[in-house]
């Protein structure tokens, strides 16, 4: 077989994706009253990217066969913390935003020393921080309120020259600063070893305990930048359980979308990005075809179960039972 | 292969023109030396107080029967396990590895079966995985595909695209992988654990190239495999492993088949075996025959027939077979080949509920107790009847009073030794959690009995008492196949025992043929013959 082949096999998750987010955004806009347009393109955008980037953070730890349920709350707590430092000059609010994200950094390296020195089930520890990380949210913003530096938000949250939705731009700055050298770095390499069998990679002499330590706290990192972006986007911050829950939640069916694997070992943050998109288009579907907002959870169940299956397919190859259960 | 004359030892595998060499780096010092290491696990010593040296441009083979410790041995050189007491010493200078990753860095390069690549990661990736080629930070993907390349070219694989992901490949391919990735890392000492068991016989002959050329080059080489026909063509020096104690070390071609099997016995074994029985089943229909049953390459062509009363025995060396032997007919495996009939019925076995409710009934005690076997923070009780609840139970409904008087009928049978049948099954000891897993089958009263290594760390008086009561299982009409590791064991339970080899049954054993030596021989699949002259070099002829 080609090369060329060998690596169409390795994306076919995110190129699934990408066939299935352009069939219902094709769906979407032909029946938008208006179609196409830089409007149009921009509220796209600014809802589909907290999701996505929210789904880049949940993809990193799914990598290695863990998951992070505190990444919605991370988000929620650097959306709290955004509505209070990220004000003022700009001196002031560059030190705002280098607060924000060195606070999900820390969420996410905390996340990853219980796990790797409590030795901890990811699940269940990371429910317990997200459960804290709310709190603290909480206490930092016991009512919705708060500001924002309203001219880096206007930016943010536009156009750039040509109709581009600025947001998207951060969204492609985010993947080309995080994800590619992530992907392209020796520890990215070692997390897809581990998630792929963890005592092959142990065998074969890899640092499993830093691995996923830095890969948790990247995973922080990620929802806190989706977190600051949610504060241009809303001018505010709250410490809403209902913001956390709902997008830890999408944000792991998104990475399932995008073809990653929850076993570990398989997948791309792109294909995420692509699974979050399809996630919000389905929402915004029912609502140019005139169906009633309440068929939305259904529909997106369904598109989940359909997505899910697509990944059981290989079980049918299995040829000793008692391998179903590994 | 030479072939020798009838008494005279002779060597073989080493090639004259380059002894001079080879010589020359055998006077200088080992490249690795143990010095009294040690290794207990639990209440078993695995090691001890082991010498053992290995030298540049040898290949080194290691002789020993299941559990003999050249396995820990290697793991220990490795820094897969840690040793208790002793020294190791790598070029003279002493060394401690805690990890894989220390040994890898220090040039000890371990090619085990299967065991460290990672099944997504592509044949590149899997190759690099621990140092690969960076430029400005990032992975460098088409160095690493050459570098991959070369190293496959080195091993003698270059037809396996670097870029196909490890899980598209067979298992023999698999393995090459395998070994080009330990070359990629340029080891000082390579460490081959039964790595040419899943291979192809093209793949073998490609690899003993490759590792006679890494002989020339200067490499030690530490060989383990249970195929003597291999160790005669490899190996210029042998040690023999018995009982975790190092028992000699001779230049390869010195000693007979007939001495290397005489040095592997000799364990002490002080276990009392109830008497069996002399009965002559001939004529007496099978309970459970198989007709050429095969499974992927694992099972190929076995047919084996057990009568009520008999157990038959599963020997041979570590995964020849016997394990998928048992989950075929216990209905774990798919796509099973040939045909399995039940008291002379053909049965299908598509699940292990098909296999329990199938005619007289079947049952198998797993290999694995902790994770097969038990549900460990569940009650003693709970697990106890988990696979007869149908006995028990009315419309669904279990009754209480059934339950309690068949947990009593069993822990009274096995002599279970528990707190309360309520207590967790975990916190009992290992011999007494074992007897609750053939407790829990044994509610169902299954005419079939198949057993996986059942004695497997658990300790002697709670042996015997499995010997005593599979006899009597065997008594009261049941058919039993018990696959064990322990020769003795074998010896002192079975009526027949089928050595397999290979995924097929090479030998059977009746009576008096049951012997450790007549065992130790088939289960290498050579002959010691009866004169007992035939030679080391031989075997594969």
């Amino acid at each position: 077989m080609s090369r060329l082949r060998y690596q169409l096999l390795e994306h076919r998750g995110t190129l699934l994706a990408a066939a299935v987010f352009a069939a219902l955004f094709l769906v979407y806009i032909s029946n938008y009253a208006t179609g196409l347009n830089a409007a149009v393109a921009t509220t796209v955008a600014n809802k589909g990217v907290l999701l996505a980037i929210v789904a880049m953070a949940q993809t990193l730890p799914i990598l290695t066969a863990g998951l992070d349920l505190s990444v919605g709350m991370v988000f929620v707590l650097a959306n709290c913390l955004a509505s209070e430092l990220v004000v003022g000059g700009p001196l002031q609010t560059a030190f705002g935003i280098v607060v924000v994200l060195g606070a999900g950094l820390a969420c996410g390296l905390l996340n990853g020393l219980i796990i790797v020195y409590g030795r901890l089930q990811p699940i269940i520890t990371t429910l317990a921080t997200g459960a804290i990380y709310y709190g603290l949210a909480l206490w930092l913003r016991p009512v919705p309120g708060g500001d924002i530096n309203s001219d880096l938000a206007d930016a943010v949250t536009g156009q750039l020259p040509g109709g581009i939705p600025a947001m998207l731009a951060v969204l492609m700055a985010v993947v080309l600063l995080v994800w590619v050298p992530f992907r392209n770095s020796v520890t990215g390499r070692a997390a897809l070893a581990i998630g792929s069998s963890e005592t092959a990679a142990y065998m074969s002499g890899i640092p499993i305990a830093r691995v996923k330590i830095v890969t948790y706290a990247l995973s922080g990192l990620l929802a806190a930048i989706a977190g600051l972006l949610l504060t241009f986007v809303t001018y505010s911050g709250e410490a809403s359980s209902s913001i956390g829950g709902t997008y830890t939640l999408n944000s792991i069916a998104a990475v399932v979308i995008g073809g990653t694997s929850l076993m570990g070992g398989y997948g791309s943050a792109i294909g995420s990005i692509f699974g979050a998109f399809a996630l919000r288009t389905i929402g915004d579907l029912l609502f140019v075809l005139d169906l009633d907002p309440l068929w939305q959870p259904l529909f997106q169940g369904m598109i989940l179960l359909v997505a899910v299956s697509l990944s059981a397919l290989r079980l049918l190859k299995i040829r000793n039972r008692l391998d179903l259960f590994s | 292969m030479m072939r020798a004359g009838a008494l005279a030892p002779v060597s073989f595998g080493s090639c004259s023109a380059i002894l001079g060499a080879r010589f020359m780096q055998a006077v200088s010092g080992p490249v690795l030396e143990t010095i009294g290491v040690s290794k207990r696990f639990g209440g078993v010593q695995a090691l001890s107080n082991v010498d053992f040296a290995c030298r540049s441009g040898r290949i080194h083979a290691l002789l020993g029967e299941n559990g003999a410790g050249k396995s820990t041995l290697i793991k220990i050189i490795a820094g897969v396990v840690q040793r208790d007491a002793g020294r190791m010493l790598l070029g003279g200078e002493e060394v401690v590895f805690a990890t894989p990753r220390e040994a890898s860095a220090a040039g000890i390069g371990c090619i085990f079966q299967e065991l460290s690549l990672m099944p997504h990661l592509s044949v590149a990736d899997n190759i690099c995985i621990t140092d690969p080629p960076r430029r400005w930070g990032f992975i460098d993907g088409r160095a690493q595909r050459h570098i991959a390349a070369d190293a496959l070219a080195r091993a003698g694989a270059e037809d396996i695209n670097p870029s196909a992901p490890v899980s598209s490949l067979p298992l023999s391919r698999r393995q090459m992988v395998e070994i080009a990735k330990s070359l990629a890392r340029d080891p000082k000492l390579l460490i081959l654990d039964e790595a040419t068991s899943a291979l192809t016989a093209a793949d073998v002959t490609r690899v003993f190239k490759v590792l006679k050329r890494l002989r020339e080059e200067g490499l030690a080489i530490i060989y383990i495999s249970h195929r003597m026909s291999e160790i005669a063509e490899l190996a210029d020096d042998c040690s023999v492993f018995r009982n975790g104690q190092h028992v000699a070390t001779f230049p390869a071609g010195t000693k007979s088949n007939t001495e290397v099997v005489e040095m592997m016995i000799g364990r002490e074994y002080s276990h009392a075996f109830p008497p069996k029985p002399k009965r002559d089943l001939r004529g007496v229909q099978p309970a459970l025959e198989t007709r050429g049953l095969s499974w992927e390459s694992a099972l190929r062509d076995v047919s084996i027939a057990v009568r009520p009363g008999e157990i038959l025995g599963l020997g041979g060396l570590d995964g020849q077979g016997q394990m998928e032997m048992l989950l075929a007919l216990f209905g774990a495996l798919s796509g099973v080949g040939g045909e399995t009939l039940v008291e002379g019925r053909p049965v299908t076995l598509a699940s292990p509920q098909s296999a329990k409710a199938c005619g007289i009934g079947i049952a198998l005690i797993p290999e694995d107790r902790k994770t097969d076997g038990l549900m460990l923070p569940m009650s003693v009780r709970d697990n106890l009847t988990f696979a007869a609840l149908d006995s028990i139970s009315t419309a669904g409904i279990v009754s209480s009073r059934a339950e309690n008087a068949a947990v009593a009928d069993m822990v009274k049978l096995l002599g279970i030794r528990m707190g309360a049948a309520d207590d967790a099954v975990g916190t009992l000891s290992g011999g007494n959690q074992q007897k609750v897993v053939i407790a829990k089958w044994l509610l169902n009263k299954p005419g079939i009995i198949l057993l996986n290594d059942p004695t497997r760390g658990i300790d002697v008086a709670t042996k015997q008492e499995l010997y005593q009561l599979l006899r009597r299982l065997a008594d009261e009409g049941a058919a039993i196949i018990l696959y064990s590791t322990d020769y003795y064991e074998l010896i002192g339970c079975c009526d027949r025992v089928a050595v397999f080899y290979d995924g097929q049954i090479v030998r059977l054993l009746e009576g008096d043929q049951i012997t450790e030596r007549a065992l130790i021989a088939s289960a290498l699949n050579i002959s010691t013959a009866d004169q007992g002259d035939v030679l080391l070099g031989e075997a594969s002829l």
